[in-house]
């Protein structure tokens, strides 16, 4: 890498409304079992992954030549409310250091089943993130290395960002 | 005659002390941890040999705190994330608010908010300058750092109303216009300031013993250094062209002209030259942007949203009502999520915010730069001395508010 300043290029990004991008159409050539959904929506693009193929396709997207999405840049979870099937949803916001484009993967998940494949592998980064969607909606990352609480006690009842959670807490944290 | 007493294993007395590993607590109360972070040390003799940090002192539950509180409401929990940039989190908020929305902000308004910004990066650059030298045993710097971010401080003050928590940035644009004087106050910081920086290098830059402390401590590598997902200024001490500013320009920055400055030996020295000359290129961009205000308005066209001109409310019958209607019950914000990154004084600030429609976030996230440049501090520090744990910590410029959200 060298240090001289890099202008990035607009055409490069992914930023098409509607129209499928270049890049997720190679990607669905290649691998069409990879991608369940793709969402173009204000300007971003989220390709849903079935949970078994996500590690392949991180590693997979990290040194693509095409892609180059070699920066995690994060991983958040969601709870998209307590009747909804299926009910939480794992976001990996993907940024190539080159090309200066991102693309976000997403893993939903049903309420019973909240195991996903750990990333860790792919980039260790990864570590913190996963723990701090593990602590605070209880998602489970299979092959994570040290999947404790980060934020919470580790006693902590709960999670607290699951949307059935009060926002107040539960004894003998809670704020009366 | 009595056995000899068995000794656990733990408290036997070896020959050669040095050669044994003890485990220490450092913090939460340690003042190079800047505010309440906890390392877990495993040391032998003055080597460390393993760091684990232990983070959630300061947990408040934020993001949890936003899905309850409608859109505008939820501008001042940002303020209190990370402390020393609160404008910069404003911006990613509002940023990632007016992206579902769609709305466009004029110009003026977007020449503003670079301006406060960059204003708000020399002051966050400040306070990291000051208390890592005082980590590393230069006191003085301290002072002078202060002095000038007052000037800083004052000049929010003068625009926003508060010092530490501005809330000045809102959905659609700003609070409110610059007040009178605010140029002429701003320009005679500006014109001062270059000064300063050059005060600062000769009481740092040049000294040996600050030299011996930072240049080849800390080292992390190109490859590492994306591996750990490391952004701002720890990056590009990396040798890593990496800005958002840059790379996936907002508010108009693509327009501005500065430098992406860059050291490649990826050590404490590098992050430390990478700041200094930052606070350079942070007064160039201030300077251009100060020097570009032209008249016009600093709210979006937006009625829906923007709450509307207190003169125009005596006078129209609609403004009233979509004043009632904001302040009571808020705007439904268009469904769907967006992540927006922007380059925060520490690093990549992104915002992920889903809306399911209604007048509050489903889901507010924030990735905080400190959050992920403090989990590298393991691989940074393992193999150094106890006492450059404190200037590589100094050196990941982290606040805590952040971290723990």
């Amino acid at each position: 890498m060298t240090p001289e300043n890099i202008e990035p290029s607009p055409e490069q990004s992914l930023s098409s409304e509607t129209t499928p991008s270049p890049l997720v159409a190679a990607l669905q050539r290649e691998h069409p079992e990879w991608i369940a959904e793709v969402i173009y929506a204000f300007g971003e693009t989220t390709i849903v992954v079935p949970r078994e193929h996500l590690v392949a396709t991180c590693s997979f997207l990290k040194t693509w030549p095409e892609g180059q999405f070699n920066f995690l840049a994060d991983i958040c979870g969601a709870d998209r409310g307590v009747e909804e099937e299926p009910r939480f949803e794992v976001n990996y916001h993907l940024f190539s250091t080159t090309k200066y484009h991102r693309i976000r993967l997403k893993v939903v998940l049903n309420e019973e089943d909240t195991h996903v494949p750990s990333v860790t592998g792919v980039w260790r980064t990864a570590n913190w993130h996963e723990r701090e969607t593990f602590d605070l909606f209880g998602v489970i990352f299979d092959g994570h290395p040290d999947l404790r609480r980060i934020l919470l006690p580790d006693d902590w009842q709960g999670y607290a960002l699951r949307k059935d959670f009060p926002l107040r807490g539960y004894e003998p944290y809670s704020l009366k | 005659m009595s056995s000899a007493p068995t000794i656990p294993p733990q408290f036997e007395i070896v020959d050669q002390p040095l050669d044994t590993q003890m485990t220490i607590s450092m913090g939460p109360q340690h003042p190079s941890t800047h505010g309440v972070l906890r390392l877990e040390l495993v040391l032998d003799g003055e080597m460390v040999v393993k760091v684990t940090p232990d983070i959630g002192y300061l947990h408040t539950g934020m993001e949890k705190l936003f899905e309850y509180k409608k859109y505008q409401q939820g501008i001042v929990i940002t303020d209190r994330m990370d402390y020393l940039n609160p404008l910069g989190n404003n911006l990613a908020y509002v940023m990632a608010a007016e992206k579902l929305l769609g709305l466009e902000i004029p110009t003026r308004a977007q020449t503003i908010r670079v301006l406060m910004c960059e204003l708000q990066r020399i002051g966050s650059h400040l306070v990291w300058l000051g208390t890592h030298a005082l980590d590393i045993g230069a006191m003085t710097v301290f002072f002078y750092c202060f002095r000038e971010r007052e000037k800083i401080l004052n000049l929010i003050e003068a625009a926003s109303g508060g010092r530490m928590t501005p809330s000045y940035f809102r959905i659609g644009g700003l609070m409110m216009d610059l007040p009178a004087g605010f140029e002429h106050r701003c320009k005679q910081f500006l014109d001062d300031f270059p000064k300063a920086v050059d005060e600062f290098h000769t009481l740092l830059s040049g000294n040996r013993i600050f030299q011996r402390r930072t240049q080849g401590i800390g080292k992390i590598s190109a490859e590492d250094a994306i591996d750990w997902g490391l952004s701002g200024p720890c990056l590009r001490g990396s040798g890593i062209n990496l800005d958002i500013r840059r790379a996936n320009p907002y508010s108009g920055y693509e327009t501005y002209d500065f430098e992406v400055p860059v050291e490649t030996d990826g050590d404490v020295w590098s992050r430390y030259m990478v700041r200094m000359r930052e606070m350079k290129e942070s007064h160039k961009i201030a300077t251009q942007a100060l020097a570009r205000l032209q008249p016009g308005p600093v709210k979006a066209d937006a009625p829906k949203v923007v709450l509307p001109d207190r003169e125009a409310m005596k006078t129209h019958m609609d403004a009233l009502i979509h004043h009632f209607l904001i302040v009571a019950e808020g705007f439904d914000v268009p469904a769907g999520e967006v992540y927006h990154p922007i380059e925060a004084s520490k690093g990549e600030l992104g915002v992920y915010m889903k809306s399911d429609g209604g007048p509050k976030p489903s889901r507010v996230h924030f990735r905080g730069p400190s959050f992920v440049n403090l989990s590298a501090l393991p691989m940074m520090s393992e193999g150094e001395m106890v006492a450059d744990i404190v200037a590589i910590i100094g050196s990941l410029d982290v606040v805590l508010g952040e971290i723990d959200r």
